[in-house]
């Protein structure tokens, strides 16, 4: 792909070394290089993404996607145990799905470092609710650094593996959609040489049954009560004394919007939100007349502060919805009016299909039908926007196939031929697996659309197990969906090409009315993905009746007397075509 | 007014091709000896939504966010959103406008009505606004994804940077295959 190579920086005098403008994912994944790590294993997921992505740019480290965050911590945690630095990265519901192992390993403890990376979404920029990883790394008991910019992602992430291993513990390294997606200066250092460790068995220390366990659990417990005491001589926390009215204890993006918002107030910033230095806090407490925490999500800070018996506001200033920000923190504090955002009454752009989606065509028959939908996290999940509107429940990845089997628990089997579950590929090899033997074994009569597009589409298009890609594009073995769901004890499943409209319709007429579990994939790349060389379709005759309009394509556009089809968005799908009663729907003619 | 200390906004819609705009900033200032901080939206909202990317470069930036009512710009790559998105300038703030039209869903359903001319409305009425026929000129220099570089061609008559600095930001941020259009859509923005 020569034609997408970058003109080098040093043609211009800008030798790669000088200090580079990064995201604070890619800055992670350069601190990740520069520690020496030999293994990323992740799966994608907003904000997290691009540290797996950025990883894998350098040829030394080995990196994969896992088809989940708990097979991705598993992959870390075994490289870790067998001697390597790994690392695992994910949103932080990925951190649920992950749980299981990252529990057990904080028992275990490591042989090379293992840090385990989770982004928090506050405020749900792409994401299903605004859980507070911070929550998990007091409930497993591993300690939590969190940065602030670019360059602290890197150096943190170093740190993260230096205290790995000399705490035998996994860390977290919290980020924010904030962090992650900011770019700022980051000065980048060498890749330091550390080879991996040899291998040891230690029946002790890595068979976590109940009598090696308990005496785990012991280990768990010394080293936070070491890490706790040792928090507070850590120069990443760090007291700035400025102004005494006023001081702030704060982490991350926080420590930025209160350095602009509050220039004068003493702070405390937390580069490690767990274990908490407690002496050191007391130690800034007792300088400062007025005592503030600026957390986004939980209060946790605040609340642990206050149950070591120390005074101080934060919720009460700022609640606990969304994100904060330089205006919400001079309005909480200073009274500052809170501007008000324009646009209220101006029509709201959403998320849409994109022109040319294969999954536009599924939803359109799955909206004439009536179908129920038990829908799942992805791309698709926009299909619940009218005009479209045809969804009825998004839970987790996943959750599709085991909600449409609840339902028909729940209402009976006639429920179940007006219910369709639907899922991608990706979301189903993640973990529509198991519901879909549940649903098998447990004589449900669900019909599952798995949507498959080849590709982890609204991450930004990653790889996985069934596109036939590993992460750097190279060949890679190809789950066969169809024999998988078969294998599951499936009888019934049907392939279909969505572009195709009376056909998605008649199967999914058919494959509803069974009464045992059939699986129906609708196959077609997704079209961000394999660029159109169809001209752009055009309308001659048109009756203005609308029909197209039901497609939700952002290329058709209702003028006054009749609807045009914009050029510079449409990329020849054809479906509007079909749906067309009057044929007024043409492809284009082909520009020279 | 030149200066090289500024907050940027930059909206559109999702799929417009806005991160290219920041990033070619982001290098100028960072070329430029200055600090700079970037804010980007990634993941659902690139699929046709609403997009801001927040461009912030001075001596001593920490917040990665523009303030409400503190831009000393606005680009926009469609006109809808530059309405969305006035309240981040400040009281003489500029707003550069691509005066391109996307239909958002809830217009093309019927269910709400896109404004007659957002540039001359408030609240974007309130502000000096610089509409420019980004598409066309675009389109004319070789290629329509080219409307980030006329709208930064606009931006650049306000900033202290040399024409050089800009030359070297855009060579270093897009395929070597496209550099020559996408500089021809620069200087057409930029006269």
């Amino acid at each position: 792909m020569d034609e997408n190579k970058l003109i080098s920086a040093e043609q211009f005098g800008m030798p790669s070394r000088e200090p580079q403008l990064m995201l604070g994912n890619e800055a992670v994944a350069r601190g990740a290089w520069e520690a020496g790590v030999h293994v990323v294993s992740s799966y994608p997921g907003t904000p997290s993404t691009e540290i797996t992505e950025a990883a894998a740019k350098y040829e030394e480290v080995d990196v994969q996607w896992a088809p989940n965050e708990k097979v991705a911590a598993e992959v870390a945690f075994g490289a870790a145990m067998a001697g390597a630095r790994a690392m695992t990265c994910m949103k932080h519901v990925g951190v649920n799905v992950a749980a299981d192992p990252i529990f057990t390993a904080a028992y275990t403890g490591v042989n090379g470092g293992l840090v385990i990376c989770c982004a928090d979404d506050p405020a749900m920029h792409s994401s299903q609710n605004e859980q507070d990883s911070r929550y998990y790394a007091r409930a497993a008991h591993i300690p939590m650094l969190e940065p602030a910019d670019s360059q602290e992602c890197l150096e943190y992430t170093k740190l993260a593996f230096e205290l790995s291993e000399e705490l035998d513990t996994p860390v977290f390294l919290r980020l924010t959609t904030r962090i992650s997606h900011a770019r700022s200066i980051v000065k980048q250092g060498k890749r330091e040489s550390i080879p991996v460790k040899a291998y040891r068995k230690d029946m002790m220390k890595y068979v976590m049954m109940p009598a090696m366990a308990r005496k785990r659990h012991v280990h768990v417990e010394k080293r936070e009560s070491f890490l706790s005491e040792a928090a507070n001589q850590m120069p990443i926390n760090e007291i700035t004394m400025r102004d005494q009215e006023i001081g702030v204890i704060t982490s991350g993006a926080c420590y930025q919007y209160v350095r602009d918002a509050l220039p004068n107030a003493s702070t405390l910033k937390l580069g490690m939100v767990y274990p908490m230095p407690m002496k050191l806090i007391k130690q800034f407490a007792d300088q400062v007349k007025r005592l503030i925490v600026f957390e986004e999500l939980e209060g946790l800070l605040e609340k642990d502060i206050r149950a070591a018996g120390i005074a101080c506001e934060g919720k009460n200033l700022t609640g606990l919805q969304g994100e904060l920000s330089v205006e919400s923190i001079k309005h909480a504090l200073l009274g500052t009016p809170m501007p008000v955002a324009s646009g209220v009454d101006l029509p709201a752009r959403p998320p849409v299909l994109c022109p040319g989606c294969p999954h536009r065509g599924v939803f359109y028959a799955v909206s004439k039908l009536g179908l129920r939908v038990m829908g799942d996290i992805g791309c698709y999940t926009l299909a619940a926007l009218p005009p479209l509107s045809a969804m009825d429940a998004c839970l987790c990845m996943g959750a599709s196939i085991g909600m449409a089997s609840g339902a028909e628990r729940a209402q009976g089997k006639a429920f179940s031929k007006g219910t369709i579950a639907v899922l991608g590929d990706s979301t189903f090899l993640h973990s529509g697996i198991a519901p879909l033997i549940d649903a098998v074994y447990n004589r449900q009569s669900i019909t599952v659309l798995i949507l498959d597009n080849r590709i982890t589409g609204m991450t930004g298009h990653q790889q996985n197990p069934a596109s036939g890609l590993d992460i750097r594009n190279q060949p890679a073995p190809a789950v066969d969906i169809q024999k998988l769901c078969e294998s599951c004890g499936v009888t019934h499943v049907s392939i279909v090409d969505p572009f195709d409209l009376k056909a998605v319709e008649k199967v999914l007429k058919e494959e509803t009315e069974r009464d045992e579990v059939s699986v129906v994939i609708a196959r077609r790349a997704c079209a961000l993905l394999e660029r159109s060389t169809i001209p752009p379709y055009v309308i001659d005759g048109c009756r203005n009746c609308g029909m197209c309009l039901k497609l939700a394509c952002p290329a058709i556009e209702r003028r006054e007397k009749q609807v045009v089809i914009n050029a510079a968005l449409c990329i020849g799908c054809g479906m509007c075509a079909q749906v067309c009663p009057f044929k007024a729907i043409k492809e284009g003619v082909r520009a020279v | 007014m030149s200066q090289l200390s500024f907050d940027l906004v930059i909206v559109g819609v999702g799929g417009q091709g806005t991160l290219l705009a920041s990033k070619i900033i982001g290098k100028l200032a960072l070329s430029a000896g200055l600090g700079v901080k970037v804010s980007e939206v990634h993941g659902m909202s690139q699929r046709g939504g609403s997009v801001i990317t927040h461009v912030r470069v001075g001596d001593a930036v920490h917040a990665p966010l523009v303030s409400l009512g503190a831009a000393d710009y606005l680009i926009s790559f469609e006109a809808l959103e530059a309405a969305r998105a006035a309240a981040y300038l400040k009281e003489d703030g500029i707003a550069i406008v691509n005066t391109q039209r996307i239909l958002p869903m809830p217009v093309i359903t019927g269910a709400a009505a896109y404004p007659a001319d957002p540039l001359t409305a408030p609240p974007l009425s309130d502000h000096v606004v610089e509409a420019v026929d980004a598409l066309t000129l675009a389109v004319e220099a070789g290629s329509q994804k080219a409307v980030n570089l006329v709208l930064l061609g606009r931006l650049s008559r306000h900033l202290a940077f040399e024409e050089e600095a800009w030359k070297h930001a855009i060579a270093s941020s897009v395929p070597r295959a496209t550099f020559a259009t996408n500089l021809k859509a620069f200087e057409a923005g930029r006269v």
